[in-house]
């Protein structure tokens, strides 16, 4: 069931600051995830997984190691990379939402459109918003594509921020704490999203502290001090077995 | 991004806060129509100025005598003849290309006539050329000949103004008028001319220039001299080359007065030299005034600046979103960029409305003259964009150099 590894790190280290004053945030990661894996990675604060998360995200760069996504090795591309590769592989989801406000769903389902430069993608607006449309229909929206974040619940708008996040059909999705922000019913919501995405064959990274979130994924990566700590098979086959999710939020008698 | 993009993202952005756009584009707007309607105001000075001045008549030289060494009391001691009443008649018989001359000596009398007193008004002695060589047309009776001239006939033509005030509705040709001492015969009116250069011809009373030199010339002035005049006029053939017409007088005055080209007693001036150093005057003026209407753009542009560096402050999280799903430096520069260019393009179409409203409503309503000028509105519209441009490139690189991680952790 394993297809090919699409995100591989090599001794990924980063290094903030110089001298004294300088901050090893990760120390030596070596990790893989292959094409359609649903994948936690998990840690306290301090641990190093945010600035894991950006380097994966492509938000920043290593200050040593390699970073090879999709077959390609991003280390050491220039920001315009980056920025390329981060439009087109890679779709986030924020604990905040981070929706652009005053803007109605569909724009902001359409910006990671707005940006794509790739000759063969080239879209009219008129294909942009169709395009929108449909993965807002996807998520569930469909009736709320003219609602501005404001209009929106918190579920709603994670929803639209998922959907934003698939609609250049990216490589991998890395959602931070995505459901920090939510009520459990709404949280529930969204990991049922996550489960339809991965079984349509999405790559998931979730960043988070919450074991419980982490249990909902097939592996999990613990982080402490900059380096892996634990790894944890979770039993969850990739399209089969998925546990109710309902049952993990109840609250034990 | 497309164009049609990134001005649909700067023009949403300008809508998003309507009111906060407009305060930013007010330095702006006020810039604009500040030179547009200075300009215009200016403008229409200059051309009510012209006007006057081709109104005095065309082709016209003019003569004065030049006491260029000490004050009146070196005229003896000047060793030309100076300009004299009789130059006049020389230049008209002697100069081809000579349509008519006219000489003109004032004085300042109180009037009386028809039981109406008035005091300190402009007379003016002249000879028989003056209606054509200044293009005042008669509405009633005549003007003196030169007959009147040789015989120092006590005869007065009157301007309209000084008819109506004297004599109302009635007839003043046949009445008679009292200048100083002197009882003179109204011989005939003149039709409106109106004001040039500050002289109200509708307001003179005119009477042979003889008449003047033997009644209304101060006599200590008259020891000194004697039949001297103070202006000719001479209207030019327009047909002849008018310099040619100049170098001819030139010629025929340092003979009768004995002076060398080098030291002449005698100036002469055209028509043309006036408008050019009217033309000069103003236009040094006009572009005065537009440089400060130009600092008011300055300072809007700076309001455009200030208003974009805290627009994009506030807008950290949404730059950091943007760049997040793949938005470039460049990207990111355009935008606030755009929007910069935006406001000020918008800014300047209303400033340009406001100003030419503003030129014309301010015409019509102070009754001065006011000529829009296509430069001046080209050159304001266009120094809006480029100072939207310029003062927007700051804020738009601060933006475009935030840092994706930091900007999406902003609050």
């Amino acid at each position: 069931m394993v297809d090919h590894t699409i995100i591989e790190t090599q001794d990924l280290t980063k290094v903030y600051g110089s001298g004294d004053a300088s901050v090893t945030a990760l120390n030596g990661v070596d990790l893989k995830i292959s094409s359609g894996e649903f994948v936690a990675i998990m840690g306290p604060s301090g641990s190093g997984k945010s600035t894991l998360m950006h380097i994966l995200g492509c938000l920043s760069r290593p200050t040593d190691g390699h970073y090879i996504l999709d077959s390609q090795d991003v280390s050491n591309l220039d920001n315009k990379e980056l920025a390329a590769i981060r439009n087109q592989k890679i779709g986030f989801v924020f604990q905040a939402y981070n929706l652009l406000p005053r803007t109605t769903a569909l724009r902001n389902v359409m910006l990671p459109l707005i940006y794509d430069r790739r000759p063969e993608d080239h879209k009219t607006p008129e294909e942009s918003e169709e395009v929108a449309r449909e993965m807002l229909v996807k998520v569930g929206l469909a009736d709320r594509m003219d609602h501005q974040p404001q209009e929106l619940s918190g579920g709603q708008q994670q929803r639209v921020a998922v959907a934003r996040a698939l609609v250049n059909h990216p490589v991998m999705i890395i959602a931070d704490e995505p459901t920090g922000n939510l009520d459990s019913h709404s949280g529930a919501d969204i990991m049922n999203l996550m489960h339809e995405i991965h079984g349509q064959g999405a790559t998931i990274v979730i960043v988070t502290h919450d074991p419980k979130i982490a249990a909902h994924t097939q592996r999990t990566i613990e982080l402490r001090d900059g380096q892996i700590d634990k790894v944890t098979h979770n039993g969850h086959d990739a399209r089969t077995n998925e546990p109710k999710v309902e049952d993990q939020w109840k609250r034990p008698k | 991004m497309k164009i049609r993009e990134v001005a649909r993202i700067a023009w949403d952005a300008i809508l998003k806060n309507k009111i906060r756009s407009l305060l930013t584009m007010l330095g702006i707007i006020i810039g604009v129509a500040a030179v547009i309607m200075v300009v215009s105001i200016s403008a229409g000075t200059e051309a009510t100025i012209s006007d006057q001045i081709q109104g005095l008549g065309s082709d016209l030289i003019f003569i004065t005598p030049n006491f260029t060494r000490g004050g009146p009391e070196s005229l003896t001691n000047q060793r030309g003849t100076g300009l004299v009443f009789t130059d006049a008649a020389a230049i008209d018989q002697q100069v081809p290309g000579v349509l008519g001359v006219t000489v003109e000596q004032g004085s300042s009398q109180n009037i009386a006539g028809n039981n109406v007193k008035l005091s300190s008004i402009d007379i003016l002695g002249t000879t028989t050329d003056f209606p054509s060589v200044r293009g005042m047309k008669i509405s009633d009776g005549n003007f003196f000949d030169q007959q009147a001239i040789d015989l120092k006939q006590k005869v007065a033509v009157l301007g309209s103004g000084l008819a109506q005030q004297l004599f109302g509705k009635s007839d003043p040709v046949g009445q008679y008028v009292t200048v100083g001492n002197t009882q003179l015969a109204v011989i005939g009116v003149f039709a409106p001319r109106g004001s040039v250069g500050g002289t109200d011809y509708d307001a003179r009373l005119y009477l042979p220039i003889t008449v003047v030199f033997e009644k209304f010339t101060p006599s200590e002035f008259a020891r000194f001299l004697g039949d001297r005049v103070r202006l000719i006029y001479v209207k030019a053939d327009p047909s002849k080359p008018l310099n040619d017409v100049i170098l001819q007088i030139q010629l025929l005055l340092y003979n009768r007065h004995n002076v060398t080209a080098s030291n002449p007693d005698f100036s002469i001036t055209t028509q043309q030299d006036i408008i050019t150093t009217q033309e000069s005057t103003t236009a040094a003026f006009r572009s005065l005034l537009a440089w400060v209407a130009g600092v008011s753009l300055l300072v809007g542009g700076i309001g455009i600046m200030n208003i974009m560096l805290v627009s994009v402050t506030e807008r950290t999280r949404e730059i950091g979103i943007r760049q997040s799903v793949g938005a470039t430096t460049d990207d990111i520069r355009i935008q606030f960029l755009a929007e910069a260019f935006l406001l000020s393009i918008v800014g300047g179409a209303l400033g340009l409305i406001v100003g030419v409203v503003g030129a014309i409503f301010f015409g019509g309503v102070s009754g001065m003259r006011t000529v829009i000028v296509p430069s001046s509105v080209f050159l304001a519209f266009g120094s809006a964009a480029l100072v939207g441009i310029f003062f927007g490139y700051y804020p738009a690189n601060r933006a475009a150099q935030l840092d994706p991680i930091e900007a999406l952790r902003y609050e």
